[in-house]
Order: C-alpha cells, then sequence, then structure tokens
C-alpha cells in the first residue's frame, strides 16, 4: 500500500512548510472549501472513517452530531495526548509532519464550523510542542490559518495547548476539563461534547491520525477512500510496536493486517530468537492475547471477536522469558497512578489491586491472591465514572485467564528464582 | 502532594512586598497566552509550566504569583496545580531526567537502568545532586517505546539505553 499519513515522514524537513509543500500540503484546503460544510461532513460519514483515539467512534457522526447544533461559536480540538502505553504513532505526524494535522484541522473546522481550534498536547512531548507552533506560525504567515484563509472568507485559528503529565486527559471530558484550566477529571456525559463541550459550546475532539486522514479523504473522495483496510473500519492506521521484537517502531499498514504481519513482516519478529509469549494489541488496557491469536486482524471487530480491542493500535510485544504477573504489576501500577480519584470504584479499585500486585510480587503472595484479583475486578467493572477503571482491569483479568500458571507459580510459596528482578518493580 | 509543599498558609498578610522574581518577560507571556482563550482561566496550566520552566519548580509565590495575574483564587490555581505530574514543588536539578519505567521501557531493562543510575549519581527518586547538576525522578510512558529503555534529560529524548551508554549521555550535561 502506497504511504498517506507517512507520506511525508521520510522527506527530510516535512516540518518546514516550504518543503510540505512542494510534497503536497495544504493542496486540498481550496477543495474543501469549495464543498459546502454539510457535504463534507457527508462525505467523512460516507468514508467510513473511524476515530483513531481508542474507541472507535465514526468521524463523521461526531461531526454531524456538533454541526447540527445551532450556534456561531464552536470548538475543534486536537486530542494530542497520547498517553497509553506503548502508543507512540501520532508522535510520528506530530514531530515531523505537524502540516498534515494542522490541514486537517483547518477542513475538519469548516466541515463543523468552528473557528477555533487547540492542540492539546502531553507534556511529555517537548519535541513536539516546538515543532507545532513553528508550524502554526509558518501556517498563518501563509494565510493557511488566520481570518481569511485563501481568501475564501473562512477564518480558523489554531493554537497549542500543552497539558502537564495526567493520562486520564486523553478521556474527551477529562481533556475538556483540563483545556479550561481544571483538574483533569471526567465530565458527566450527556451532555456530549458535541453540544456541549470546551467552555459549555459544541465542540469536536479527534485524535491526531483521524485528522490526519481528513485531507486524503477530500483528496480520494469517499468512494475510493472507503476501499482502502477493512470495509467495516477503512482507511490507513498506523501502528507502533515496541517491546520484545527486532524493529520496534511506527507502521503505517491497511486496517485489518493480521498481528502475525505486523509482528514478524513489519516488526522485524521477536528478539535473541525467543518465541513470543503474549501480545498487547492496543495498548495498556486492552486485553492480552497469545500466540494462538496471531492470525487475528488488526481492527475493531476482529480483535473484539477475539476478545481484545484494537485500542490505540500499540502493539506491545512479550517474548517466552516474560513473567505476566511483573507485566501486569507494572500495568496496574501505571493505572493507580494515573486514576484521577473522581470515582471510588477505580480509585479504590486500582490501588487494592496494585497492593495484591505488591503482595504477591514481595513473595508473600497466597493462593487465594489470584481470585482475589479477579473479585476486585468485579468491583471496578461496569461501575467506574469513565473507561479507566473498566481499563484497568483488562490486563488483570486476560493475564489471569491465559497464563494463570505465571500466577500460580508465585502464590504456591516455592517461587520462581526470579524474585530480585520481579520487587524492583514494586515502586 | 500536601499543602505544606505550597508554602505556609495563614501567613499571607503579614508578609512583606519583595521584588517579585517573576519577570516581566513572563508577566507578558502569561498576558499573551490569555488572548488564545475565550476564559482567562484556560491559561493556568500553560502559565504554571512557564514558570515552572524559569524556576525548576513551583511554590507557594507562583501560586499567588499566577493566582493575580489570572484573577482567580490561590485555591483554584493550587487545585489544578496539584493534580498534574509533571508540575512539581521541590527544587530540581539544573537538568531533570525522567526515566520511563512503563511497560516497554520496562521489558527492556527500565528497572536496571534506574538502579544502575541511582548509584551513579548518588541519589534517589526527587533528590537533587550535591553538585546542582542533576535530579531524577520516574515518569510514565513518554512514547519513545521505539527505543526502550527511554529518558527524557530536559527537553531531549535518549533511547536504547544500557547502564554503560547512559554514563555517556549525562556526560553531555553540565
Amino acid at each position: 500500500m502506497e504511504k498517506m499519513l507517512f507520506k511525508r515522514i521520510d522527506v527530510p524537513n516535512a516540518a518546514d512548510i516550504t518543503v510540505a509543500e512542494k510534497h503536497g500540503a495544504y493542496s486540498q484546503v481550496g477543495k474543501a472549501f469549495g464543498i459546502k460544510p454539510e457535504d463534507l461532513v457527508n462525505e467523512v460519514k460516507r468514508s467510513g472513517l473511524r476515530g483513531r483515539g481508542g474507541a472507535g467512534f465514526p468521524a463523521g457522526l461526531k461531526w454531524e452530531l456538533c454541526a447540527r447544533v445551532p450556534g456561531d461559536v464552536k470548538y475543534l480540538l486536537c486530542n494530542a495526548d497520547e498517553g497509553e502505553p506503548g502508543t507512540f504513532k501520532d508522535r510520528f505526524i506530530l514531530e515531523q509532519d505537524p502540516h498534515l494535522l494542522i490541514e486537517g484541522m483547518i477542513i475538519a473546522g469548516h466541515a463543523i464550523g468552528a473557528q477555533q481550534g487547540y492542540i492539546y498536547l502531553r507534556a511529555e512531548y517537548p519535541k513536539a510542542a516546538g515543532i507545532l507552533e513553528k508550524a502554526i506560525e509558518q501556517a498563518y504567515a501563509k494565510g493557511f490559518l488566520g481570518k481569511n484563509i485563501l481568501g475564501k472568507g473562512v477564518k480558523f485559528d489554531l493554537s497549542v495547548h500543552g497539558g502537564a503529565g495526567a493520562y486520564i486527559c486523553g478521556e474527551e471530558t477529562a481533556l475538556i476539563e483540563s483545556l479550561e484550566g481544571k483538574r483533569g477529571q471526567p465530565r458527566s456525559r450527556p451532555p456530549f461534547p458535541a453540544s456541549s463541550g470546551a467552555w459549555r459550546k459544541p465542540t469536536v475532539i479527534n485524535n491526531v491520525e483521524t485528522l490526519a486522514n481528513i485531507p486524503f479523504i477530500v483528496a480520494l473522495g469517499a468512494e475510493t477512500y472507503a476501499k482502502i483496510g477493512e470495509e467495516s473500519a477503512p482507511g490507513p492506521k498506523l501502528f507502533a510496536v515496541s517491546g520484545a521484537v527486532n524493529n520496534p517502531g511506527g507502521f503505517e499498514l491497511p486496517m485489518g493486517t493480521t498481528l502475525r504481519e505486523i509482528i514478524y513482516t513489519h516488526a522485524g519478529g521477536i528478539k535473541d530468537g525467543k518465541q513470543l509469549k503474549a501480545v498487547i494489541p492496543g495498548g495498556a488496557s486492552t486485553p492480552m492475547l497469545t500466540a494462538d491469536h496471531l492470525d487475528v486482524k488488526a481492527d475493531f471487530n476482529s480483535l473484539m471477536a477475539a476478545g481484545s480491542m484494537l485500542g490505540s493500535g500499540a502493539v506491545i510485544v512479550m517474548d517466552d522469558t516474560a513473567c505476566m504477573v511483573n507485566v501486569t504489576a507494572v500495568l496496574i501500577r501505571f493505572f493507580e497512578h494515573e486514576s484521577c480519584g473522581k470515582c471510588t470504584p477505580c480509585r479504590e479499585g486500582t490501588g487494592w489491586l496494585y497492593k495484591v500486585y505488591r503482595r504477591i510480587l514481595s513473595g508473600e503472595g497466597k493462593p487465594d491472591d489470584v481470585d482475589l484479583l479477579l473479585s476486585i475486578c468485579e468491583s471496578i467493572r461496569g461501575k467506574c465514572f469513565c473507561p479507566l477503571g473498566e481499563g484497568a482491569i483488562q490486563p488483570v483479568l486476560s493475564s489471569i485467564a491465559h497464563f494463570r500458571s505465571d500466577y500460580e507459580q508465585c502464590v504456591n510459596g516455592r517461587g520462581c528464582g526470579r524474585e530480585e528482578q520481579c520487587r524492583k518493580v514494586l515502586h | 502532594m500536601s499543602a505544606q509543599h505550597a508554602g505556609r498558609a495563614g501567613q499571607t498578610a503579614e508578609r512583606p512586598e519583595r521584588k517579585s522574581v517573576f519577570s516581566n518577560d513572563l508577566v507578558e507571556r502569561i498576558e499573551k497566552a490569555t488572548l488564545r482563550y475565550p476564559d482567562r482561566k484556560a491559561a493556568l496550566i500553560p502559565a504554571l509550566n512557564m514558570i515552572q520552566r524559569e524556576l525548576g519548580y513551583l511554590n507557594r509565590d507562583a501560586v499567588r504569583f499566577v493566582a493575580k495575574q489570572l484573577s482567580i483564587p490561590e485555591s483554584e490555581v493550587y487545585g489544578t496545580a496539584s493534580f498534574y505530574s509533571l508540575l512539581g514543588w521541590q527544587p530540581t536539578g539544573r537538568h531533570v531526567i525522567h526515566v520511563c519505567h512503563n511497560l516497554s521501557c520496562s521489558l527492556l531493562g527500565a528497572e536496571s537502568l534506574i538502579e544502575h543510575l541511582e548509584k551513579k549519581l548518588g541519589v534517589g527518586e526527587g533528590e537533587v545532586t550535591p553538585d546542582g547538576r542533576f535530579s531524577y525522578a520516574r515518569i510514565e510512558c513518554i512514547g519513545r517505546c521505539d527505543g526502550a529503555p527511554a529518558i527524557l534529560i530536559d527537553d531531549d529524548y535518549h533511547g536504547n539505553l544500557t547502564p554503560e551508554s547512559i554514563e555517556q549521555v549525562l556526560e553531555q550535561y553540565t
């Protein structure tokens, strides 16, 4: 497949607007402005594009819900807070081709009737911050942003809003709270951001990769775009592969590429000639799979059918030397740290889970602890205010389902001989 | 984060006026940031980030200063500031080392790297080396998993680190 989202990734200095323009950046703005906003929304609906942040909500429908709300003031937010452990796909666009994102946002703004956009950028991406600021400045200087874009009377202002270290701000209502200068705690929904979002105005929040697809939908037309990848979720997909592989990195592949092809063909197979033990297909909060699942296609529906999720497309690979109790403890340590504290099942539940993992990894686990972990998960499941708690229990449930023997070895009192190594993660 | 980190509550009234440590440039930059939003309060996190960049950390004076600049109560400033992991309340070294300890880095040796780093620097997490050169902290995923184990020193990423190569990296920072 010819690269689209990563088209300019290998072009030296593509973050510079002159270089980017030479390679096609902003070429679709004029065309998009010639299309009526409601037709543009329909085009994105017909393209079948689903959000690339994790939830997979149809992008065109999200736009339509916002566009239909009456009002002059609307906002377009780009979620550049990719904090899901293992996820680094958006980083390539943010650092190496920021103009692709800006072009997508200009077009999206026109479609939904937003004249102001913000890129909510995670604090862990300081390099991207400088690059985006400069790219936006260049886009203003060239007339792609501002009061009268391309002389067509379209207004769109854009700025970067830096976060300060909080995974939860990737959740869209927490992101809005954070943008407004508050603690990043999720809001109750409804009302949904489409009708009442930033400063209670109609708001669309799209992931970086989602917005990066927009210029290509405009360029190709919905019909041609919809032929790429899977029928149920068309388009290219960015995968970020890390862990025990020879060639970790970001790969643009058609939606629906199998895990086997992603891991063995593109990411170079398992390091040091070892065997694959487990794979997390979509970031820390998506259930782990095993070597038996390698032929599952990486798309929303196929991974769901296999008991996991596409999530953010962050593929983390564990080889056969990995202890899945240790792996899960690291993830629970993360979720416990990042729980925002707003709702009890998540705040207390992630804390309890981590306490039990601490006990197990300290060598003081009891045989009942595995069932205790499962029972804590049941107290979290379906009871949380936002998806964080639900995500936190996925690695626990899936690691116990697939690798219960790892747990049993930890709690049987005889140990595994690697306790020293394990205790190091008990931070 | 306990309230004592933000300073001594209740002493506000007696505190004599003294020269602000916050530059006019900072005042201007915060003012400029407010123009980007329909509500001044939205410039709060950007303002706190700017101050931390200048001073290395936040304190009671910073909270009071931002509250005044944005015309919001100090309690709101502290309420927001205390939520975010990367806003800190303790002095830092000239260079701040953030070591990622999340899964992809952990799988490829982050914990051994941290152990080595602590030994090399002679300080624990959150402490400053006696020469003031470094402080270090663990951090959640920095999105450099393709270069695991990876760290951030100030704004620079370093990846594929080993206990040996991290020593060479540290030498670049004076």
